[in-house]
């Protein structure tokens, strides 16, 4: 009789705790109803899309080194921080989404002293729009989010400014307006929103374009050094690129799964 | 018994006065970077988190030690430290507030503070942190004041109140644990990226925390005539030597891990610290101040005969309370950030708003401490 009624007891606590928990889990981790975020733990956030947008299972840009020249860097560079109202600030404290920078830091553990023009060949650096994103994981508000295509994004209005993103990222990628940015503004692009002092931002593979069924400022300048394209698609430019061309991606080793691709 | 913190002598108001004052420098300080960002501290892309940040982290340090005075009263009976146990509560107390304060003042947009609560996301460290600071505030406040009213009234605490006691214990080591999970958590971090922050944070928090105790009770004496007891504070300086061993003891164990494996990523960082890094070594003349620091202050107190000394106790205390703030309060954070993860090298250096932030900050924090003891040791007086 006595240990039937602790069955009983068992059973009918493991029944209420999964019952409890099942839905809840889903709730957490999930939709969360009719928000488009988990109640509480970041998760992947659906893409609202438009008659003409792009789509992807899984964006990814692919860089062609050898196609990268001065001019075509600095058309690209120039392009994307003067349509996302990118301020141009002297010192330090400065903001960069895409830039250029040379190999032997892009690449701290491939490049060796006997290359030493190689390593100071500038290339193209900027976020990496990780499949497993340190910045995501450590933001205290889910400011900045991965959406289910991959790009990792920012909310501008959410963000605190803790900067911890920053101390996460392992590529530099991050940047943080110490000041008002719309001080260093020359001219300002009013489809894209200018940011205000305090909050930290980055590159967001232009989703505002792919919304609009155009690719990327970078890569419509890049005069042909930049592809970009569904990972998810075996037909698309990159996968071609990837298959056919030996490619490397920074700090491959740290487990963030970068979705930028170098070809060298 | 807050009546006790209006009633002092002109000593006790001519020191509040004068931390009033530093802290309405700090708030003009405050007030400048509201104003124009956080582009008046020293920060820089590169390195995000400077003196603030650094501040906070040593402070949790300090605050979690009031475990060192509970542990051996209640665990082990070892009453002697009932005396100044709640001193180890309200320091604890007002070196939460401090370690909030210091948050607040480094976040770039403060006025968006509750989206933390708004949008809880408890993959992130920082939730968390929130949540054991807060948790340990609560908690200290709550069994300092419970005890110290029973106190006045000369009966027994509240049994329910012991439930606080046992939970404060695990509580002080989750925040300098929680503390340590925010940067060791980091890839690509290398000078954070290891298992033993955590147990490295504890350790030098619980030589830290108490060599501060143990100056405080001294400077109460002083001015207020408190006795803590005979050998009280010579016991809490075997604590704090021993706990300064065991940090150095740690430091040595990463600086074999990092130099013997020879991985530069790691290495980097403690040859900025120590050496210099390509021509860059800002911290180097204050790391190896730390160090003698910490090596004499062990010397001095590893002898128990000095410990029985108030003088020597004193400057070991001091010496090892500086050392670790400079390893904490300094290093620990710039160094992670230097160099970069493009091994780039932007050095940093506060500003001098910044470090006139910190100090009203610290004036505020002092002022709280300042009034809880005045509280508690004017109730001690007078049931004596």
């Amino acid at each position: 009789m006595k240990t039937q009624r602790r069955n009983f007891l068992k059973i009918a606590a493991m029944a209420v705790l999964g019952w409890g928990v099942r839905p809840a889990s889903e709730l957490l981790a999930a939709g969360g109803g009719t928000a488009s975020e988990g109640l509480l733990f970041a998760s992947r956030h659906k893409v609202h899309v438009g008659p003409n947008a792009l789509t992807a299972s899984r964006w990814a840009m692919v860089i062609d080194t050898a196609k990268l020249n001065e001019k075509v860097m600095e058309d690209i560079v120039h392009t994307c921080h003067s349509i996302h109202n990118v301020p141009t600030i002297p010192g330090n404290q400065n903001i960069k989404w895409i830039w250029e920078t040379h190999m032997d830091h892009l690449f701290l553990e491939d490049l060796h002293e006997y290359q030493p023009e190689a390593g100071a060949k500038s290339a193209l650096a900027l976020c990496n729009h990780c499949d497993n994103p340190p910045c995501v994981r450590v933001c205290p508000t889910k400011a900045t989010f991965q959406r289910e295509d991959g790009i990792v994004m920012m909310d501008f209005h959410r963000c605190i400014g803790c900067r911890y993103c920053m101390a996460g990222c392992p590529y530099g990628s991050r940047s943080f307006n110490f000041m008002d940015p719309r001080k260093h503004l020359e001219t300002t692009n009013p489809d894209f929103p200018t940011r205000t002092k305090g909050v930290v931002e980055k590159c967001e593979f232009c989703a505002e374009r792919l919304a609009e069924g155009k690719m990327p400022a970078c890569v419509e300048v890049s005069e042909g050094a930049l592809a970009f394209g569904d990972l998810g698609d075996p037909e698309s430019e990159v996968r071609k690129l990837l298959a056919e061309r030996f490619s490397i991606r920074r700090s491959p080793t740290l487990g963030t799964k970068p979705c930028v691709y170098y070809l060298v | 018994m807050l009546e006790k913190a209006i009633n002092g002598s002109k000593v006790y108001w001519g020191w509040i006065a004068f931390l009033l004052l530093l802290m309405s420098i700090g708030a003009a300080c405050y007030w400048q970077q509201l104003s124009h960002g956080l582009t008046i501290t020293g920060m820089s892309r590169d390195v995000t988190w400077g003196f603030y940040i650094a501040q906070f982290t040593f402070l949790v340090g300090v605050a979690a030690s009031a475990v060192m005075l509970v542990i051996p009263k209640y665990l082990h009976n070892y009453h002697k430290f009932g005396k100044i146990l709640i001193l180890g509560e309200f320091n604890a107390v007002a070196m939460v507030i401090l370690c909030l304060l210091f948050i607040v003042a480094d976040l770039g947009s403060p006025q968006r503070l509750m989206n933390v609560l708004i949008h809880p996301t408890p993959n992130s460290v920082l939730f968390w942190d929130m949540v054991v600071l807060n948790g340990y505030l609560l908690i200290n406040i709550l069994v300092g004041w419970v005890t110290l009213e029973s106190e006045r009234k000369q009966v027994a605490p509240p049994k329910w109140i012991k439930f606080f006691i046992y939970l404060s214990i695990p509580w002080a080591v989750s925040i300098h644990t929680v503390t340590a999970f925010l940067y060791c958590g980091l890839p690509g971090r290398g000078y954070w990226l290891t298992a033993v922050l955590a147990a490295r944070f504890l350790a030098s928090a619980f030589a830290a925390g108490p060599a501060f105790l143990i100056l405080v009770t001294y400077i109460a004496k002083i001015f207020t005539g408190f006795d803590p007891g005979k050998g009280v504070l010579s016991t809490l300086g075997k604590t704090v030597v021993y706990a300064m061993c065991v940090n150095l003891f740690l430091l040595l164990c990463e600086v074999f891990t990092v130099f013997y494996s020879q991985i530069p990523s790691h290495m980097a960082h403690l040859q900025y610290l120590f050496v210099g890094y390509h021509g860059h070594g800002v911290l180097v003349p204050w790391m190896w101040s730390a160090m003698i620091m910490a090596v004499v202050g062990i010397l001095i107190l590893i002898v128990p005969k000095n410990r029985e000394q108030d003088n020597l106790l004193i400057i070991g205390c001091l010496l090892i309370f500086i050392g670790a703030w400079i390893d904490k309060g300094l290093g620990m954070i710039g160094g992670g950030f230097v160099p970069n993860p493009l091994h780039e090298i932007t050095e940093y250096v506060p500003s001098q708003l910044e470090l006139g932030v910190s100090l009203g900050i610290y004036a505020t924090g002092f002022l709280v401490l300042t009034i809880l003891y005045k509280v508690a040791i004017g109730v001690k007086q007078e049931i004596e």
